[in-house]
């Protein structure tokens, strides 16, 4: 069990796969230096691999005060057991108050196999982390400075605030896309502390035989503008419309969960609780009734316009533009409208 | 020579039919209003389990921890081909959050002989995917998290193929195992009819109990305990009984379950009410889409 240390450090799991720091880490780093910050702590980043190249100076830039840095030959592929036996040995060490990790599929393979061995806390999939005090209901205690790990739960129809106070770390993953990039500061100067770390083949318990990275056919978190469609599309067919409006705008085409299950788009293009959280400029909803689940993935775009013809659909409540009407007299609408007001053809990819 | 596989499966509210009186006013979730079902991605686990005993041989397990009421997944389980059924039921279990909860079910998987142990990658209440990979630290085992199939088992190793969400990754571990299995693997065979006859009846003790209860509302003289107990024995003779364990029999320390074993806890719970801050209705007409285009492009959102 590690102790409840109120001078501890805010950490970042900088998950890196083949050197390349990837960029759930990047994204925590703004976050982390602000809880840090707000705690009057020290932001450092806990890097584990092998052969790095700049990789400490590119968490520092990105604002990390501090990066333990564990360089081995055995941890140069990621596995859980010997990544989460050296984590746990620097947790034990140093005693962080808080450890953040990305929920990538790593993230989620690694930080419950070591939450499990510290008997620490951990909440998955967190979108918001913030400090603030707890009141403990019957007694009245208060723990001042948690962290506070907010989450959507039960399919994204609450938002549950969840804590732990008895033993730490804190420790929590955080959802790939809900937190924006901070923009390197390549002046930024910090630490870099090397950790020596006892590993054995023994530790290494899978062996990897093979890999396959299916690169992804778009990259909304990169969109500036997205175009989505839901199951009120109607068809495969008539999703073509979507690609037509995406096209015309320089968008990413994109769709609710419905849509994908129905076959009209592939599942790279899924927003949403189970799909891909996006924070655009302009976010088209075209015939997405949006469910919460839906809006989960799509709520903190700066703008968004929303189309249907059910008055009552739950998109309108979040919509900043709200047409009611027929999507496919709508859409060519806009089309026309756009270009006649001289906007560039975009150069989207129609599959 | 055939393997035995130990499932972990969780009886869960079905979130995706969520309805308005689903929520109570203050926010928490009417779990009442909710069916609860078969997790799907334990579906899929018990699936790979039973498609291992279908090639190999060997026995499978299922074990949920919950309320009397999840006997009904330990039912549909056998109804689908598992061999035993175990429910794991203690007040003492409540509030456990998922470090309490790999506990406990670490206790119940120690006392069964394994060679791999199967969860679903995540359950739909609370998609935290968390009890597998601490289930597997509590019991020293390998975890294979994110299976999407099984490439190959021979003797004492296995492969298998992990979705990686952007791609595949091939790995291979000697047994005994533990597996994440997500809802690509595989799709889960139906309950069988000659299965529904042969465990319709299966019940298990906490059942039993209230079945009496709720038939002698009259009080009977009767010593229901005695009856509870050759109620059980009989169904134990045809192989009916649920087995049912509580924390004294898997001998937990109680400071590892329920509350006290949970480091987590709420803070505050609040239901999910989106709104924009400041809305325009568009006429669906050419005068309505030209303004709204007209001002999206003068205020740089789209350029």
């Amino acid at each position: 069990m590690i102790n409840v240390n109120r001078e501890g450090e805010v950490w970042v799991f900088a998950e890196q796969h083949n050197g390349r720091l990837e960029d759930t880490p990047i994204e925590l780093m703004s976050k982390a230096r602000r809880l840090a910050d707000t705690l009057g702590v020290k932001l450092a980043a806990a890097a584990l691999g092998n052969n790095f190249k700049g990789l400490a100076e590119k968490l520092i830039h990105y604002g990390a005060d501090k990066v333990y840095l564990v360089e081995h030959p055995l941890l140069e592929r990621y596995q859980t057991r010997s990544y989460s036996k050296v984590m746990y040995d620097l947790i034990h060490k140093h005693e962080p108050q808080i450890v953040l990790y990305g929920a990538t599929v790593t993230g989620r393979d690694l930080a419950p196999n070591i939450a499990s061995a510290a008997k620490a806390g951990l909440t998955a999939d967190c979108t918001d982390l913030q400090i603030g005090d707890h009141k403990v209901a019957g007694s009245g205690e208060v723990h001042k400075n948690l962290l506070f790990q907010i989450r959507p739960a039960f399919g994204g129809n609450i938002i549950a605030t969840i804590i732990n106070y008895d033993r730490w770390p804190q420790m929590a993953t955080v959802r790939e896309g809900v937190m924006p990039q901070p923009k390197p500061d390549t002046k930024r100067k910090g630490e870099i502390i090397r950790e020596d770390v006892k590993l054995s083949r023994k530790d290494l318990t899978l062996e990897i035989l093979d890999e396959h990275k299916r690169p992804k056919k778009v990259d909304l978190k990169a969109a500036r503008i997205i175009v989505a469609g839901g199951a009120g599309v109607g068809s495969k067919e008539n999703f073509q419309l979507i690609w037509d409006l995406a096209n015309c705008l320089g968008a990413a085409p994109a769709a609710t969960r419905a849509a994908v299950d129905l076959g009209f788009i592939d599942h790279d293009h899924q927003v949403g609780q189970t799909g891909t959280t996006v924070r655009p400029s302009l976010y088209v909803a075209a015939g997405i009734s949006g469910a919460v689940q839906h809006q989960a993935g799509m709520s903190q775009s700066q703008k968004i316009v929303a189309i249907n013809n059910d008055p009552d659909a739950p998109i309108f409540q979040v919509a900043h533009y709200k047409i009611l009407g027929d999507l496919n007299a709508v859409i060519p609408g806009m089309i026309k409208a756009i270009k006649e007001k001289g906007i560039k053809e975009g150069n989207t990819e129609n599959n | 020579m055939g393997y035995n596989c130990v499932v972990l499966i969780k009886q869960v509210p079905d979130t995706k039919r969520i309805t308005v009186n689903a929520m109570n006013e203050d926010g928490t979730v009417n779990r009442s209003a909710l069916p609860a079902i078969f997790n799907p991605e334990d579906l899929n686990a018990l699936e790979l389990a039973l498609s291992i005993k279908d090639e190999f041989g060997g026995k499978v397990t299922v074990i949920t921890m919950g309320l009397p009421a999840a006997s009904s997944i330990l039912r549909d389980s056998l109804f689908r081909g598992a061999d035993e059924a175990i429910l794991i039921t203690d007040p003492r279990c409540a509030a456990s959050d998922t470090l309490a909860t790999s506990y406990i079910l670490s206790c119940a998987v120690k006392k069964l002989d394994y060679d791999i142990v199967l969860c679903g990658r995540q359950a739909i209440d609370g998609d935290t995917a968390q009890v597998g990979p601490q289930l597997a630290e509590k019991l020293g085992i390998t975890q294979i998290t994110y299976v999407e199939e099984l490439m190959e088992l021979s003797g004492k190793t296995i492969t298998a193929r992990r979705n990686m969400g952007n791609g595949w990754q091939q790995v291979r571990a000697n047994l005994p195992v533990l597996l994440t299995v997500t809802g690509e693997a595989n799709t889960p065979r139906v309950e069988a009819a000659k299965k529904i006859m042969k465990y319709k009846n299966a019940r298990s003790k906490v059942e039993v109990e209230q079945e009496i209860k709720s038939a002698n509302t009259d009080a009977d003289e009767q010593n229901p305990k005695k009856l509870v107990e050759e109620r059980c024995n009989l169904l134990d003779k045809k192989g009916l009984l649920i087995k049912q364990w509580d924390l004294d029999f898997l001998e937990s320390d109680l400071n590892w379950c329920g509350r006290s074993g949970s480091p987590t806890k709420v803070h505050r719970i609040q239901s999910v009410v989106l709104t924009a801050k400041e809305s325009k209705d568009v006429e669906p007409n050419e005068k309505g889409i030209s303004d709204m285009v007209h001002e999206l492009i003068k205020d740089k959102t789209i350029a």
